[in-house]
């Protein structure tokens, strides 16, 4: 049980849309509480109108996002004990994204940025015809392995000031899948997806801040992501392609 | 608001201004700590090709990166668009193109 007492105070914004109200609940403190385990015992216990999303609770599905004390975060792994503020604690939805209902956003900018950044397979062979051996230990296959870990939990999209300011950004994680994409070799369409992050909403409008990166729960660097999108943009727009 | 032209002609700007910064420093330097008369600064750059040359270059520079600058800061604040944002940089890159060589040549013309 903690130092501070036997409950703590958390206060979940409420309502649909951009027009919502604080509300707080008194949860029972336990030693080994998640902030998605608060959410859920005030949805069980002291209010069940209360809308949240999750589903797998480890930290694989990346649905449970939500600011809390005004950082976005994966709820299933993140601890009470981190993150409590005089024994209080502020859930708020994911910013960046149009609120449906108390804690759940609708996600569909999100993804409908994935596909506009050309993060869509485009493959380069057929069913009929033999995979293709990829080379474990090349450098693009190694560039693409870490990056292809990405829970789309939303976590970057929300910490990021460049989406705040400019909503047409196509944002960190769309980038990052775009770059997965830009160093598959079984991805047979390089220069339509550097066109598609070329344009008007494309990596370039990136500051720089870094804030996908520190961020990210699964310790990704999309920041460095977008860094490569840019210098392969500026490459393929002088006609020299890495590849060439 | 940038696409990739945009974002190179700033980057290539401020590459073209790292050199000129520097240099424009050590004018500065030598000026102030050598203690001359508006005079005598006018007299080494009226007539100078090479003082004219180095801060019309160093104006031009100006005028591409902070206009597009400008664009961006106005699009994030004030979400500014279309023909509108177009307008405004190519008014701000014109505007600042113009009051910085016509103070160039003020200096410089013969």
């Amino acid at each position: 049980m903690s130092e501070h007492g036997a409950h703590i105070d958390v206060t979940i914004r409420r309502g649909t849309g951009a027009s919502g109200w604080f509300q707080t609940y008194r949860v029972p403190r336990q030693e080994n509480q998640t902030v998605l385990d608060v959410v859920s015992w005030i949805q069980q216990y002291a209010d069940p109108t209360l809308s949240y999303r999750f589903a797998c609770r480890v930290g694989m599905c990346g649905s449970c996002s939500m600011m809390v004390n005004g950082q976005p975060r994966w709820t299933c792994r993140t601890h009470v004990s981190k993150v409590l503020q005089s024994n209080s604690v502020r859930i708020e939805p994911i910013r960046n994204l149009p609120v449906i209902n108390d804690l759940v956003t609708d996600m569909d900018p999100f993804f409908d940025k994935w596909v506009r950044a050309g993060g869509v397979h485009h493959p380069t062979r057929t069913r009929k015809d033999a995979i293709e051996a990829i080379d474990p230990g090349s450098a693009a296959r190694v560039e693409i392995d870490a990056r292809i870990e990405c829970i789309n939990c939303g976590v970057c999209y929300a910490a990021c000031d460049t989406v705040a300011a400019n909503p047409g950004f196509l944002g960190p994680a769309a980038l990052q899948r775009a770059w997965t994409l830009v160093n598959d070799p079984k991805d047979g369409a390089r220069q339509q997806i550097l066109d598609a992050v070329s344009g008007k909403g494309g990596c370039h409008n990136c500051h720089s801040m870094g804030n996908c990166t520190r961020y990210c729960p699964t310790d990704l660097n999309p920041l460095a992501a977008i860094a490569g999108l840019k210098r392969e943009t500026v490459r393929s727009l002088w006609g020299k392609r890495k590849n060439a | 608001m940038l696409d990739v032209r945009l974002y190179l002609a700033q980057r290539l700007s401020a590459m073209l201004m790292v050199p000129l910064v520097l240099g424009h420093l050590v004018v500065m330097t030598y000026a102030i700590r050598g203690g001359l008369t508006t005079a005598q600064i006018l007299a080494r750059t009226r007539g100078s090709v090479f003082f004219m040359l180095f801060y019309g270059l160093f104006a031009l520079a100006v005028s591409v990166h902070a206009a597009i600058g400008l664009r961006v800061i106005l699009h994030e604040t004030a979400r500014v668009t279309g023909v509108w944002l177009t307008a405004f940089t190519v008014v701000a890159g014109i505007g600042l193109l113009l009051l910085g060589e016509h103070a160039v040549l003020v200096v410089t013309w013969p």
